[in-house]
Parts: structure tokens; C-alpha cells; sequence
């Protein structure tokens, strides 16, 4: 079954119309990155899939259940779609292990006890159990983000959505994140990212899409979008985003 | 082509004709207290040596009306410092009222809810009124108005139910309005990440924004109070005999205004405290996020 469906979604800020019908589906444990020019739409069809945005036309469907249905409570449909963002987003006023366990002890109402020792070995997991009781300040941006994406995971999603995760981040702490996204795909976690990162969405993703002012224009495995693309648009953006 | 500047041949200028003065810090020291001590013995020089020095100091500082004021007296002098008391406990009550009703006005502003839409509308008007009202007025309204109008219960109260009544309702409005600044400066990506965690709109706010906003607004919170402190001499006007009521009928009594002073020594000693501790966490605070932004 399809984890995620979108059919002709179509998403407009007044006049200005963001995507103009998009349709894609992602399967159990798919990688899909969305590549495109800033302002191609690829954080706003993020955006829309968790309804973080309510969308204009078309339909978003989770597990083969539309979300349009007015029945639908967004608040369950996010527990099950974590998102991490370009600029971490953690707060500020918890401390990290607390960053971790605020979705599944508020959201989930699951006991305390045995969220924090699950998170602990989340942090454990990217080597920052002995930073738990730190504040997100004294973090490095590479560590911000690895925080994160494991509070992200410890809602325990079917899905999760990055939004350029790595595009905030010091180059040389691109790659303990893109690591960390890699071990996750191997270990068949179900991912839609938006990216800036084509060496990564070569190696990790099942399915690579290219956005261009809110339509695909072409999608496909990675050797076909980067090897043989076949749409002029495709060719143009992939030779300014990989000039030689 | 730009012209380019050469390098000098010879090295700057780096000294100015109007030299600083550079003190080590002990000697700093001392000459802020000199200049504190000179400063100071002007303005008591000033009563002493002015032409109407005596009578002010007769009228103000009459060391032995000062201490009767403070403590009253049988022969018709209320004491200004039982009247202190009542202020106090005024502005306690009202102040606990007010952290409770203004944040719950500021979020019936601040959400989107379609249901809520004529509450937040209520809230709007409230807010404009009250802080466009002179304190003054508020307190003759709710204090003779509400009493005149015989509706049950609400019009068979005493004067400092009324007092508080108006303070909470001025005060209300505006700490409403720092709550609700406070509020949005939570930046959004907060909301964001919080509600994408499958939080719910009113746990986003108990656990994501009210912590970050609290944070923001203590300092002109209590801003807020130092002022409503002082406001609570104001509830003299409905017959209540607090501090400065208690002042003006001694000076009635005695044509003495010391204990006018003594009041306003009294408020100085309530304020003053909180407004050093306000200044203290405004230090904090600046400290705190000053290293945040290294």
C-alpha cells in the first residue's frame, strides 16, 4: 500500500499559485528526494502533506485515507508524519533530552519514564547521550539538526518529511547529518526530502523528482534523472547546480 | 578606474586633544562617591539655604510630625503606616488577578479559532477602552456607579472591593497586551515544529509558546507593577483611608505635610525593591542573550 498519495495538488498564496497539480506516491521504506530551484515549490508540497498548509485542489491521501476528509484530525495525521527543518527548530527552553520526549510524552501521553530512556538511547545512537541535559545553544549546528531528526523519530513516524535539512549548515557539518540520513534509508526508513544535496539523492534515493515553479517536470531513479534526463528544463537546472 | 589610496607614509594620529580622563579603579571609586556626596549635599543645601528654606523643612520634614504621622496617635492622627498596609495588600491581590486575566485576554486575542470569533472581538474593545480610561475615572465609575446601579450582589460591596475591582480592570488591559507581544515573539518555526510533532494547538501553546514568552515579558510585566503600586494610592478617592489618605487627613489635622512624606517614603520602599529586581533580570536576561548570539 502507498504510504503517501498526492493527486493534482494545487496550492495558491493569494494570486500566486505554488504548485499547479502535483501528483506522487511513495511507498514502504521509498526514499524520494525533491530536487528544484528555491521557490520551485518543494517546502510548500512538504508542508501540505503534513497540513501544515491546506491545500487549493487535488487530494493528499496517508495510508489510502484522504486527508481532505473533514473527519480527519490533523493532529493524528501528524503523529504519524515527523517533519525536520532547515533551521532545527528545537526550543530553546527545554534541554535536549526534553526536545526529544516532548512529542510522545504530549502528544502520544505515553509515561515519561519510558520515553526518556528510549530517547536517551536515541542520543546514544548519534553520540550526544552525554550532551542530554544541555541546553540546544551550546550545540553545534550539525548536532542541532541530528537532535532534530531523533526527536522526529521518536514519534516513531511512517514518514518522514525533510525540508532541506542540511542548507543551514557550516559545510563541514553536512556531512555527519547526511551520514545519519543515510543509516536511516538502509535501514528502510520511509523519507521525501527536499535537497540541495544531488551526491546524496544519488546514492540514497529510490526515486528522484524534479520540481520546476510548482509542476514535475521529471522524476525517476537516480541514474535516470542524473545520467539521462530528458527534459531541456532537467538538463539546465542539473548543469547549474553541477557545473563541469 | 578607481583611484586607489596608497598607504601613509607615516603612522596615524592616534591621539586626541581631548584626552579622556582615566582613572585606576579604586581612585574611581572614590571619586564616585565625592561626586555622590557633593551632589547630595546640594539638594539638602538647597533647603537649608533657600529663602524659604525653613517653612519647607517645617512643613515637610518635621522630624517630630513625621513620626507621629507614622504611628498615628489618639488625639486624631491616623498612622500612615497602618495605611501602608492596606495599599500592600491591595496591590497583592490585584496583582495575582491581573497575571491570570491578562493572559487569558491576551489568548482570546491571539487565537484563530472561528468559535471564539465575538469573545476575541470583546476582548479588542476591552482592551482599547480600558487603557484609553484614566485610571481615575475607572475607579468613580465601578466605585459610586456600580454601587448606585442595585444589581444584587455586585452592588452591596465595600470601597477596597471596588478599588480592586477598578485597578484589576485597567490593569488587565494592559498587561494583556504585554503578554500578547510576549506572545508573538515566539518565532514561527516554534509553532511549526511543535505542531508537526502532532501537539495540539492548546499544549503548543502551554509547553512551546507561553515558556519562551514568559521569559520575554517579566521585565515590562513588572514594569507594569511598579506602576500599579503607585496606582493603589488612588483608591483614597472612594474613602478608603490607605497611606496617603491617611497623609492628607493629618495634614488636614496638623497643617503639617510630613506625613505626606512618610507615604511617599513608604511607596519608595515597596517600589524600590522590585524595581532593582526588575532591573537585575532585564541585566540577566541581556547577558544571557548576548552569549546566545556569539
Amino acid at each position: 500500500m502507498n504510504v503517501l498519495t498526492l493527486d493534482g495538488v494545487v496550492k495558491r498564496f493569494g494570486s500566486l499559485e505554488v504548485l499547479k497539480g502535483v501528483s506522487l506516491t511513495l511507498d514502504r521504506h521509498d526514499v524520494v528526494c525533491l530536487i528544484g530551484a528555491s521557490g520551485s515549490g518543494k517546502s510548500t508540497l512538504l508542508r501540505c502533506a503534513n497540513l501544515l498548509e491546506s491545500i487549493g485542489g487535488g487530494d493528499i491521501a496517508l495510508f489510502g485515507q484522504s486527508l481532505l476528509d473533514p473527519r480527519i484530525d490533523p493532529d493524528l495525521v501528524r503523529r504519524n508524519i515527523a517533519m525536520v527543518f532547515q533551521s532545527f527548530n528545537l526550543f530553546p527552553h527545554l534541554n535536549v533530552v526534553q526536545n526529544v520526549m516532548l512529542g510522545p510524552v504530549y502528544a502520544l501521553k505515553r509515561p515519561a519514564e519510558e520515553v526518556r530512556s528510549e530517547a536517551m538511547l536515541l542520543l546514544e545512537r548519534i553520540g550526544l547521550r552525554d550532551r542530554a541535559e544541555e541546553y540546544p545553544d551550546r550545540l553545534s549546528g550539525g548536532q542541532q539538526q541530528r537532535v532534530a531528526i531523533v526527536r522526529s523519530l521518536a514519534m516513531q513516524p511512517s514518514l518522514l518529511l525533510l525540508d532541506e535539512v542540511t542548507s543551514a549548515l557550516d559545510p563541514t557539518l553536512v556531512g555527519e547529518v547526511l551520514d545519519l540520513l543515510r543509516e536511516l534509508a538502509a535501514e528502510g526508513t520511509t523519507m521525501l526530502l527536499a535537497t540541495h544535496e544531488m551526491g546524496f539523492a544519488r546514492d540514497v534515493a529510490t526515486k528522484v523528482v524534479f520540481l520546476d515553479q510548482g509542476v514535475i517536470v521529471e522524476q525517476g531513479s537516480p541514474s535516470h534523472m542524473f545520467d539521462t534526463p530528458t527534459q531541456a528544463a532537467t538538463q539546465a537546472f542539473l548543469a547549474r547546480v553541477r557545473p563541469n | 578606474m578607481s583611484q586607489r589610496t596608497d598607504a601613509p607614509s607615516s603612522a596615524p594620529q592616534l591621539f586626541s586633544s581631548r584626552r579622556r580622563l582615566h582613572l585606576s579603579p579604586r581612585y574611581s571609586r572614590v571619586a564616585s562617591l565625592a561626586s555622590t556626596v557633593v551632589v547630595l549635599g546640594l539638594f539638602v543645601a538647597a533647603t537649608f539655604f533657600a529663602p524659604g528654606g525653613v517653612q519647607f523643612r517645617h512643613f515637610f520634614f518635621d522630624p517630630h510630625q513625621m513620626w507621629a504621622s507614622l504611628l498615628g496617635n489618639n488625639r486624631g492622627l491616623a498612622s500612615v503606616g497602618k495605611g501602608i498596609w492596606t495599599n500592600i495588600w491591595m496591590f497583592c491581590l490585584c496583582e495575582v488577578l491581573v497575571l491570570i486575566l491578562g493572559l487569558l485576554l491576551a489568548w482570546v486575542r491571539i487565537t484563530t479559532s472561528a468559535i471564539l470569533a465575538p469573545l476575541r472581538m470583546l476582548a479588542t474593545v476591552y482592551t482599547d477602552v480600558f487603557r484609553g480610561i484614566p485610571i481615575l475615572l475607572v475607579f468613580i465609575i465601578v466605585g459610586f456607579g456600580l454601587s448606585e446601579l442595585n444589581i444584587g450582589w455586585i452592588s452591596q460591596q465595600n470601597p477596597p472591593f471596588y478599588g480592586c475591582m477598578a485597578i484589576t480592570i485597567t490593569y488587565t488591559a494592559y498587561v494583556a497586551e504585554v503578554y500578547r507581544a510576549g506572545l508573538h515573539s515566539v518565532p514561527n518555526g516554534q509553532i511549526l515544529a511543535a505542531r508537526s510533532l502532532g501537539l495540539s494547538e492548546a499544549t503548543t501553546m502551554r509547553r512551546v509558546i507561553l515558556p519562551q514568552a514568559i521569559r520575554t515579558v517579566i521585565p515590562p510585566l513588572l514594569n507594569d507593577f511598579i506602576s500599579m503600586q503607585k496606582d493603589t494610592a488612588l483608591v483614597s478617592i472612594l474613602g478608603i483611608t490607605e497611606a496617603v489618605q491617611s497623609a492628607q487627613i493629618n495634614a488636614a489635622q496638623s497643617f503639617n505635610d510630613s506625613g505626606l512624606v512618610v507615604a511617599a517614603l513608604l511607596f519608595l520602599c515597596m517600589t524600590i525593591p522590585l524595581t532593582r529586581f526588575t532591573d537585575g533580570l532585564i541585566d540577566r536576561d541581556r547577558a544571557r542573550r548576548l552569549v546566545a548570539a556569539r
